[in-house]
């Protein structure tokens, strides 16, 4: 198994987002995330999909049938360019005077915001690199998560 | 004008010649519109899937795009058989679906389904309709996709109101798609490394697939086996692609291929694919097929390519053009010495030929009723198939010699193709019989298509292959679920009694020795005719190759 990101740009037009979609549930592709927005050129949407692919021939495959639907523009693989992905996480944790310290430590080492302060919660949101936002991810289960939101990997080649 | 009149309009433009389908609320304003255009050759279907298959079998036997027009709701998902046969197959179909009024859209409104949501991945592209302005623009872009690059069908989804909005008919722009640029050209590098592996091989083979008969490189691949003196191997879509009475040609390869074009295949030290996509029926065991060659491969698609099978040299292309550029600079240097291999291969053929025994007095050999029709059509006839028992005959003992003369659902191997495909074929090719080969399961799945020949004359002659079984099945059951016939016995109605409620003429033959003259009564018949002919009840199609299994391991028909 090998993970990859693959940049698509298709046509902002309705329906593309269900036959990308589509596509993966039928041929039984593995799809990580899928982040879609439009582009500089309004009639250009660009969707981040990060698969993860059996081996090289299945993902390929998932190139090419990504290719041969008629609203892809270009599939391009980013993995094998230089490239800076980034992911938005939006986390509701436990802040009170039993973890207060803990966070504000880890504050230190991550350059998150913390909004929403509540008697006993805040709302922690953090922009990065797939690393980065794992390695946040650990430190924030012992102290206490109740809802984690993410939006998927984007990137762009360097 | 009105967005119906835009419609017959565009098909106008597009040359189209039959129209096939079924009204309903939805398309009201579109047949209102019809009803003006007699020269647009409207059939009235009995069931909507027949429509899909006419217009499959037109386009299969024409060339040209197919066309049938169905209602929302069941109209539509009625068609969907129909539309995902033709997907497998890449022929190309236009299928117009009246929806519900745009503003009902998503309510749940009487006879709404979600078209474009139902046809997203059995077909090539589809549409809806939101705007009367795009409808001309969209009707010429879905006749475009439905035939460039590799075919398939396109879905028109066009909502009520949009048929009766008005809007200027512009049929003049040209269809621009950043995104859709099929490669039709091979590249000139691939194809000299193509070349070398032929300079290099002793013992290759060449695989056609329907690819051949799409892009219309018969005679290319003629001149291009001749060239290289390899043997070639039509699998079931390239049928006619090659001619079978040709010395060269090997037949069918694959589960019901011949036992030489498998052992071909197997002992091959390069194999050159020609328009076919390694079907799972062609393969057999992927890890087996093929085992000691190099493969090129020539595809317009490029997701058929090392998708099943890992090839060394791809060359995306069109075929035709693939292959004439190929033959402009082979050179007599690269031409192998091939004649220990055509030895080898000849002994194959006269040691494993396809063959059967019609005695005169038991049942009558389905296989003999097939060569009884390819002797008195003398090979010329469309022969179009159902699925099952009666397609793997009329495959392996019609003698194909061109292109577009089998049509047959390859791909989804679709029961009740057969007779409307024939219907749609028999509509436009006149010069012709069309001659439509079904079993007794099959028929039944569009029998009501009776109605639709008789009352347009459609000259299209029935042969069903009565076995009281659904044979293929059957045979499966009897070689490897122990003979326990489950859900296979057949209890038929009397198939001229039948046919002749309909008003088709019919008759019924059960002895061997009169088969001949009942085939030459039916082709002699002016009009649609049904001849039901009583066969051996388990006959089996040989040889075999169990499903999964290397393709040089085959049981029957080795004699």
């Amino acid at each position: 198994m090998s993970v990859h990101i693959l940049q698509a740009l298709v046509e902002n037009k309705f329906g593309v987002l269900a036959r990308i979609a589509s596509l993966f549930s039928a041929r039984g592709y593995n799809i990580q995330s899928l982040a879609v927005g439009e582009t500089h050129d309004p009639t250009v949407s660009c969707m981040t999909i990060v698969v993860n692919a059996e081996d090289e021939g299945i993902l390929e495959q998932i190139q090419k049938q990504l290719n041969k639907l008629i609203d892809v523009i270009t599939v391009r693989d980013l993995t094998r360019t230089d490239y800076i992905d980034r992911e938005l996480l939006l986390v509701r944790l436990r802040y009170d005077a039993g973890n207060r310290d803990k966070v504000d430590a880890l504050h230190e080492r991550y350059t998150f915001h913390l909004f929403d302060k509540q008697e006993n919660y805040a709302v922690l949101e953090f922009t990065g690199d797939s690393t980065l936002v794992e390695s946040l991810l650990s430190d924030l289960e012992p102290i206490g998560v109740t809802e984690l939101v993410r939006t998927g990997k984007i990137a762009i080649s360097k | 004008m009105k967005g119906s009149e835009i419609i017959i309009k565009a098909l106008l433009e597009e040359k189209v010649e039959a129209v096939f389908g079924y009204p309903g609320g939805s398309v009201i304003p579109l047949f209102d519109k019809l009803y003006d255009y007699p020269q647009l050759n409207f059939y009235l279907v009995r069931h909507e899937q027949a429509a899909a298959h006419a217009a499959d079998g037109y386009a299969r036997a024409t060339g040209k795009v197919g066309v049938c027009i169905a209602t929302s709701g069941p109209g539509a998902t009625n068609l969907t058989t129909g539309i995902a046969t033709a997907y497998m197959d890449s022929i190309p179909m236009v299928a117009i679906t009246g929806q519900v009024k745009s503003s009902l859209i998503g309510n749940d409104a009487f006879q709404e389904a979600d078209v474009t949501g139902i046809t997203r991945s059995i077909s090539k592209h589809n549409y809806l309709v939101k705007n009367v302005r795009d409808l001309a623009p969209t009707i010429k872009e879905a006749f475009y996709l439905a035939q460039s690059g590799r075919p398939g069908p396109v879905v028109i989804d066009v909502p009520v109101d949009m048929q009766l909005q008005e809007a200027d008919f512009d049929y003049s722009g040209e269809v621009g798609l950043r995104s859709y640029k099929p490669t039709v050209d091979g590249h000139p590098g691939q194809i000299k490394r193509a070349l070398k592996l032929i300079r290099e091989s002793v013992r290759p083979v060449i695989m056609i697939g329907g690819g051949v008969i799409i892009s219309g490189a018969d005679s290319e691949v003629t001149a291009f086996a001749e060239a290289i003196k390899a043997p070639v191997t039509a699998t079931l879509m390239g049928l006619g692609g090659f001619p079978e009475n040709h010395p060269l040609y090997l037949g069918m390869p694959g589960m019901h291929g011949t036992a030489y074009a498998n052992l071909a295949i197997t002992d091959s030290d390069l194999l050159i694919t020609i328009g076919n996509r390694f079907d799972d029926r062609v393969t057999g065991k992927t890890d087996e097929f093929a085992p000691r060659a190099k493969i090129i491969h020539i595809d317009i698609d490029p997701t058929s390519i090392s998708k099943n099978i890992k090839v060394d040299v791809p060359i995306v292309g069109d075929a035709r053009r693939v292959l004439t550029d190929m033959l402009a600079v082979l050179t007599d240097a690269d031409k192998p010495d091939t004649a220990d291999w055509l030895a080898t291969v000849d002994g194959w053929k006269k040691k494993h030929p396809l063959a059967y025994e019609q005695k005169p007095d038991g049942y009558i050999k389905p296989q003999y009723v097939i060569r009884t029709l390819d002797e008195l059509t003398g090979g010329e006839a469309i022969v179009v198939t159902e699925v099952g028992q009666n397609q793997m005959w009329a495959a392996q003992f019609y003698t194909f010699t061109r292109p577009r003369r089998f049509l047959s659902s390859g791909g989804l191997g679709t029961m009740g193709y057969g007779f409307p495909a024939a219907m749609g074929a028999a509509a436009v090719v006149k010069d012709r019989p069309v001659v439509c080969i079904a079993g007794d399961g099959s028929i039944q799945m569009n029998i009501q298509e009776l109605a639709t020949v008789a009352s347009y004359n459609i000259p299209v002659k029935i042969v069903i292959l009565n076995n009281h079984y659904l044979g293929m099945v059957r045979q499966w059951q009897e070689l490897f679920y122990q003979r326990r016939y489950s859900g296979t016995p057949l209890k038929n109605p009397d198939f001229v009694k039948v046919s002749d409620g309909y008003g088709v003429a019919a008759a019924r033959v059960k002895e061997p020795s009169a088969v001949k003259d009942a085939l030459r009564t039916m082709l002699d018949h002016n009009g649609p005719y049904l001849l039901e002919v009583d066969i051996e009840p388990e006959e089996n199609v040989f040889p075999m190759v169990p499903a999964g299994e290397a393709i040089n391991r085959m049981i029957g028909g080795m004699s």
